[in-house]
């Protein structure tokens, strides 16, 4: 059903025979595909590959002298696994909590007959358009007494205005007023309202939501660099930023303490690889849950 | 609807009492959020005024003097905020002007695209530089780029094209093209998708007149394709506009390096190093402060411009 619709809008409506520039535009597309998947299966070849392999620069796309030794000195090093873990926790912990945030404001600002309602969505949304900027919410942070813990990570962002833009429309346009009359003539209140018939019937949109907010805390490391100094607190892109990006000096204690027999080389590529691995794996079978969370922030909030 | 008139009927009968009771808990929902986003992001707007300061951490904003706009005609003449403002400038116009182009023409590829599986399969692939993080996406082409054990440079070398290795990220001009066409490659495939939306709503009908009218596929999609996505396409140019005073602090962090600090030395880079990493926090607040106002009314003029097209705007 979807595809017939899909192949309908297409200028090329109503001719099956296959043209040339078909095959033109399915190769310029290949392409395309290719240069966003080659480079991940490069360094991923390189992280398996023997150390003379590497220095010999004869590694493309296989693996040469396959071993996991760099994997194995990752491991034994201990410091990337336990960054791993916190920085799951502190993806968990952000997605619960900005989830629930995002719920208490979509829900109320989608009834249509809320009083006030202009002036509470401003206030919500304000932020987004004018930040105070870094020095003052650093200060603020300090005397909050969250610099230098792990929840400055979970806190100051976790309730994003946009994605609370996106679940008002969700509610807005799918759920029907006469849900609302029948839950309001069986007496329910709104609380009851809300989560008896509205979220189990927003499943689809918070699990995109949940996906937008998890990835968006997975991937930033911008707060880490500003608020967090404890090694210990770091979350794993930061951690690979120091240790690949700035000079490499954390690659190198990585390379000592763990006792390393790779070469840096092969260690950092597989660096890479651990910190990307999580995402690639999952990404899958989560995708088109973002595809779907995109087109509805297109249609606007 | 229902639930709108009942609410109306309790208004018209002047009874907000009846109004409250009725609605309390929606606006006890409410309360949590707001009380959020006080907590953590208005309690920070009163910071601000340590830009009319000179802000000494160690006395606090009691012990530090006022000193009106000392600290902006100190900043406006500051030869490194030129630079930085000079930069962000010019590298967001670059992005805006090269990024723009790129998500129609992949929609509009992917949409010819008549193999369905194949279709789904690559889009799954060309979405994904979208998810993955800076520090990834940075040392991953570092790896591939570097100068003399780098996956490209190897194999250009091994090809004959060149005798030496280009030293993409590590050279100033080099480094600007790459990190500009890096961002390109990172968005295009999810910048694709709101054009894909766009182009799906089109009217099957228009199509078929056009094949009546012995329109051929070129010809369909200059004439109808486009014109008919031309409202996205100048929203969301209107509204990258917008963004020009901002740039991604990872993005460049994660690029940076000493030999290219001319060209990456931007507005946020300046702020975390004159602020956080220097210490004078009155100078970064007042540059955040500039940038912030500048970046607001950029926002709301593009907004204004943007409905007086007679399409969506922003806000």
């Amino acid at each position: 059903m979807q595809a017939k619709t899909v192949k309908k809008t297409s200028a090329f409506a109503g001719v099956n025979r296959i043209r040339v520039s078909d095959l033109v535009i399915a190769f310029v597309i290949l392409l395309l595909s290719l240069t966003c998947i080659l480079p991940f299966i490069h360094v991923t070849a390189k992280s398996v590959s023997s150390n003379t392999a590497v220095m010999s620069k004869s590694v493309y796309l296989w693996p040469k002298g396959l071993n996991f030794d760099a994997y194995v000195s990752i491991f034994r090093d201990g410091q990337l696994t336990h960054s791993m873990v916190y920085t799951v926790i502190v993806t968990l912990l952000f997605t619960v909590i900005g989830m629930f945030i995002t719920i208490c404001a979509a829900y109320p600002l989608s009834i249509r007959g809320l009083k006030g309602r202009p002036v509470f969505a401003f206030i919500l949304m304000f932020t987004m358009y004018f930040s105070a900027g870094l020095i003052p919410e650093y200060l603020l942070y300090k005397d909050l007494g969250l610099l230098n813990t792990m929840w400055v990570l979970v806190l100051p962002l976790c309730f994003a205005p946009y994605n609370m833009l996106i679940m008002r429309s969700f509610l807005a346009s799918t759920i029907p007023d006469s849900l609302y009359e029948a839950a309001k003539l069986d007496g329910a209140s709104h609380i009851q309202t809300l989560i008896k018939i509205v979220l189990p019937l927003s499943k689809p949109i918070l699990a995109t939501l949940s996906l937008f907010y998890a990835v968006g805390r997975w991937n930033a490391y911008a707060d880490a660099k500003y608020y967090i100094t404890a090694k210990s607190l770091q979350p794993l892109q930061y951690l690979l930023s120091n240790m690949v990006l700035n000079s490499g000096n954390d690659a190198i204690s990585l390379a000592e303490s763990a006792a390393a027999e790779s070469t840096p080389e092969v260690l950092q590529a597989a660096t890479i690889m651990f910190a990307t691995l999580p995402i690639i794996m999952v990404y899958p079978f989560v995708q088109k849950y973002f595809v779907k969370g995109a087109m509805i922030g297109a249609v606007k909030g | 609807m229902a639930q709108k008139s009942v609410e109306r009927r309790d208004l018209r009968a002047g009874k907000m009492g009846v109004y409250l009771r009725n609605n309390w808990q929606l606006y006890a929902l409410l309360l949590i959020p707001i009380a959020f986003v006080i907590i953590f992001k208005y309690a920070a707007y009163p910071g601000m005024r340590i830009a009319f300061m000179n802000y000494k951490p160690a006395k606090g904003f009691s012990g530090s003097p006022w000193v009106g706009l000392e600290t902006f005609e100190k900043v406006f003449k500051d030869k490194s905020f030129h630079t930085a403002l000079r930069n962000s400038l010019i590298f967001n116009f670059l992005d805006l002007i090269v990024g723009f182009p790129v998500p129609i023409i992949l929609a509009l590829l992917l949409n010819e695209l008549r193999f369905d599986r194949y279709k789904k399969v690559s889009q799954t692939i060309l979405y994904l530089p979208h998810f993955l993080s800076w520090p990834i996406i940075a040392s991953v082409m570092l790896t591939l780029f570097k100068p003399e054990t780098g996956l490209v440079n190897v194999a250009l070398m091994n090809l004959g094209i060149i005798d030496k290795g280009i030293p993409f990220l590590t050279e100033k001009w080099h480094w600007a093209v790459s990190y500009l066409l890096i961002g390109v490659w990172q968005n295009m495939g999810w910048g694709s998708i709101i054009y894909l939306a766009a182009i799906t709503g089109i009217d099957a009908e228009l199509y078929e007149a056009a094949t009546i009218d012995g329109a051929g596929r070129w010809r369909k999609i200059w004439n109808v394709t486009l014109p008919c996505i031309r409202g996205t396409m100048v929203t969301l140019l209107i509204m990258n506009l917008g963004r020009v005073m901002g740039s991604n602090f990872e993005r460049l962090d994660a690029f940076g390096n000493v030999q290219v600090k001319d060209f990456q030395y931007q507005l946020a880079i300046y702020i975390y190093e004159k602020g956080l990493a220097g210490g004078n926090f009155s100078r970064a607040t007042a540059v955040g402060l500039f940038q912030s106002l500048v970046g607001l009314i950029l926002v709301l003029a593009s907004d204004k411009v943007a409905k007086k097209l007679g399409e969506d705007g922003l806000l």
